[in-house]
């Protein structure tokens, strides 16, 4: 009696102290926010001319501009540091040499004065020339520095009178140049020059293009793109793959980006030990107008030539990159010795394009790289080779009836004879 | 009678306890949550690429607003047995600003960035100019807990969504639109499952996650900080229960009962006919 009670209390005492080690054990979700260097945010005015145009919501569009900013400026995250650029706000001559290096900047990339940069901004003036190319180049001197998550917000209201330095071919030179750069251009108020260049910048950075024709367009729109700078992101490392895998990067677990030309081959190298999987997938970006269909493979092949397995893809029409993944599951070896495997990663893309348009740099590729631990072998097609359904049921009584039939008769056959006996 | 009682009281101790715990767990789940404060109310944002996607759940709803033009990711976890349905609605801009039709379409991807086919659903829909909205759904083939690395089956992991437009008149790229996903599954059960079982989810990051947080407890925080798209609210699944167990358990028990059924049928008593009885 004694014992039973005390065997009833010392189970209850066992089972509170597992569930309270459960309970708190099991909320596990690995909140961490990744702490990086605070993002870089330009904004890129134009100040020119045209945009003394009264046409939106009534007033001039320098008027709008000016009022999204104070909105804008007002609603920048702690975190960001914002810088003010304009272009075509000195030089209202003729002379388009100097007019084409009308580029300055207003407040410097920094941590944000909100009053001061207000006040910059509002002694802006209509002038001149609009040399978006330089600007852009300038831009990206004024983000240089450190690795955070940069930005170039480019809002303009023509196109670039500067030829024949295309800005669009310098927006994809300073994005090449490795400094994550990605820049996103609102037209205001844009006509279809405009709006073919602004689509070719944005294209070529993988930022975005916006039309605005309202101002609350306008600082809606510049408020998601700071914030969206403010996300915490994964940042690739950048890394060059070679010609052929005997002199190829060896990668860990990660993300990385590269360039790739069209008709170009990249290899990498991942060390796979037996008993673990490896999972690549990689996404080349289109950032340039190219023909209408485009293909892709990535394929893991031994250090011998051997192919072990691909992914490959192919689509067609309007698209910002093309993708695909492998998995190479490799099996355990019996050996004490678990020597790594090399395999060679080939990623190659059948992108082409017109005879006008650029080959270089190439385009962008994200390339992921994992490595975990191999999957349990399937021994059968069904889980533990079980079954299911009516059928498997009925098939089961029904056997289970016959043979019971046949041993009754059997039993009975047996205790005839034996009584016959 | 006090035996009974001590019994009981035992019984009613460890209820407690078990009560208790279990609240403990729920509690702690429940305080940090700071974005689902609706019932089904998801993120408010997009990203626009796979590794900018904004992390959803099933059954929440998430908003964007976008430039027509933008492609815009999601992320959303499922795991094995499910089946899971993306329905994507985008509000377009007023009829007096477009020039023309517009196609729009819904594009799913798995965690290792492979397209995943859409069994049904219109995938892809032309709105005219006059149109309000254009709807989309995609259904997705039943995950499966494992499959041969050769195959394009869809694994348990990460899924993107991508929701672009693919055709329309150029003068019509950069106006305002706003989008809304969703995505629900139903569980397919015991007859979707198959052998074997991936040892983690195909969540890309997920061995970089592992490494950083190794090297955390370790000295210093990996450099390349990982997010991972998140998992589902229940966790992944372990993968060995599966209903095929209570099919096939059953059905032993069934032919058991069978078998024993026939037996008496033919053995009978086991006296031949022509015996009379109490010989």
């Amino acid at each position: 009696m004694i014992i039973r009670r005390r065997l009833t209390v010392g189970v209850g005492i066992l089972l509170a102290t597992l569930t309270a080690g459960l309970g708190s054990a099991l909320p596990a979700s690995a909140d961490e926010t990744p702490t990086q260097a605070s993002p870089k945010v330009e904004l890129v005015l134009d100040v020119s001319g045209s945009m003394r145009t009264r046409d939106i919501d009534g007033q001039s569009r320098m008027s709008a501009a000016k009022q999204a900013f104070n909105e804008v400026l007002d609603a920048v995250p702690e975190q960001v540091q914002l810088g003010i650029r304009t272009l075509g706000a000195d030089y209202p001559g003729d002379d388009r040499k100097v007019g084409c290096k009308d580029t300055k900047q207003l407040y410097p990339v920094g941590p944000l004065d909100r009053t001061e940069a207000k006040t910059a901004v509002a002694t802006l003036a209509p002038t001149g020339w609009t040399p978006i190319g330089p600007a852009l180049l300038g831009a990206a001197d004024d983000l240089e520095g450190g690795d955070s998550t940069r930005r170039i917000v480019l809002i303009s209201d023509g196109e670039d009178t500067c030829g024949p330095l295309d800005p669009c071919e310098v927006a994809r030179d300073i994005a090449a140049r490795g400094i994550h750069l990605v820049i996103d251009t609102l037209g205001l108020v844009p006509n279809a020059k405009i709006r073919q260049q602004l689509t070719c910048i944005a294209e070529a950075t993988g930022g975005t293009y916006t039309a605005v024709q309202h101002t609350d367009e306008l600082s809606g729109r510049v408020k998601q793109l700071v914030d969206r700078a403010a996300e915490p992101v994964v940042t690739p490392v950048a890394t060059k793959g070679a010609d052929s895998c005997t002199d190829a990067p060896e990668l860990k677990p990660g993300l990385y980006t590269d360039r790739e030309k069209f008709a170009e081959h990249r290899w990498y190298k991942v060390a796979v030990k037996p008993g673990q999987e490896l999972r690549a997938s990689v996404s080349v970006f289109a950032d340039r107008a190219v023909n209408n269909d485009y293909g892709m493979l990535l394929r893991a092949v031994t250090t011998h030539g051997r192919e072990i397995v691909r992914g490959s893809e192919s689509g067609t029409g309007r698209t910002d990159a093309i993708s695909s993944g492998l998995r190479y599951p490799k099996p355990e070896q019996d050996e004490d010795e678990q020597t790594p495997e090399t395999v060679c990663l080939q990623v190659s893309n059948a992108f082409s394009a017109p005879a006008s348009v650029k080959t270089a740099p190439g385009m962008p590729l994200e390339l992921t790289v994992d490595v975990v631990d191999a999957p349990d072998e399937a021994a059968d097609v069904a889980a533990f080779g079980l079954g299911h359904g009516w059928w498997l049921l009925g098939l089961l009584t029904l056997t289970g009836l016959i043979v019971g039939l046949l041993f009754g008769w059997i039993s009975r056959w047996r205790i005839a004879v034996w009584r016959t006996r | 009678m006090s035996r009974t009682r001590r019994v009981l009281a035992g019984a009613l101790l460890t209820g407690l306890a078990v009560l208790t715990g279990a609240s403990a767990a729920v509690a702690d789940d429940a305080s940090p949550s700071p974005s689902a404060s609706g019932d089904a109310s998801g993120p408010t944002e997009a990203g626009t690429t796979f590794r900018t996607a904004t992390a959803l759940q099933q059954g929440e709803t998430a908003t964007a607003g976008a430039s027509t033009g933008d492609y815009l990711y999601w992320v959303f976890p499922a795991d094995a047995g499910q089946r899971a349905t993306v329905t994507a609605k985008v509000t377009l801009p007023e009829s007096a600003a477009r020039h023309g039709a517009q196609t729009w379409q819904v594009d799913v991807y798995d965690g290792l960035r492979r397209r995943q086919a859409c069994m049904y659903g219109k995938q892809t829909g032309t709105a005219a100019a006059d149109a309000a909205t254009v709807e989309l759904t995609c259904v997705l083939r039943t995950v499966r807990a494992n499959a041969e690395p050769w195959a394009n089956d869809p694994l348990p992991g990460s899924y993107y969504v991508r929701l672009t437009v693919v055709d329309l008149a150029q003068a019509d790229l950069g106006l305002p639109v706003r989008t809304e996903v969703e995505v629900n599954s139903k569980d397919q059960g015991g007859s979707a499952d198959v052998d074997g079982s991936l040892s983690k989810p195909l969540v890309p990051g997920v061995s970089s996650a592992e490494q950083a947080s190794d090297d955390a407890n370790g000295t210093d925080a990996s450099a390349e900080p990982v997010a991972l798209a998140g998992e589902p609210e229940d966790g992944w699944s372990s993968g060995w229960w599966t209903s095929r167990l209570l099919w096939t358990a059953g059905g032993g028990l069934l032919a058991a009962l069978a078998g024993v059924f026939g037996y008496t049928v033919t053995r009978g008593r086991g006296r031949p006919h022509h015996v009379p009885p109490g010989a």
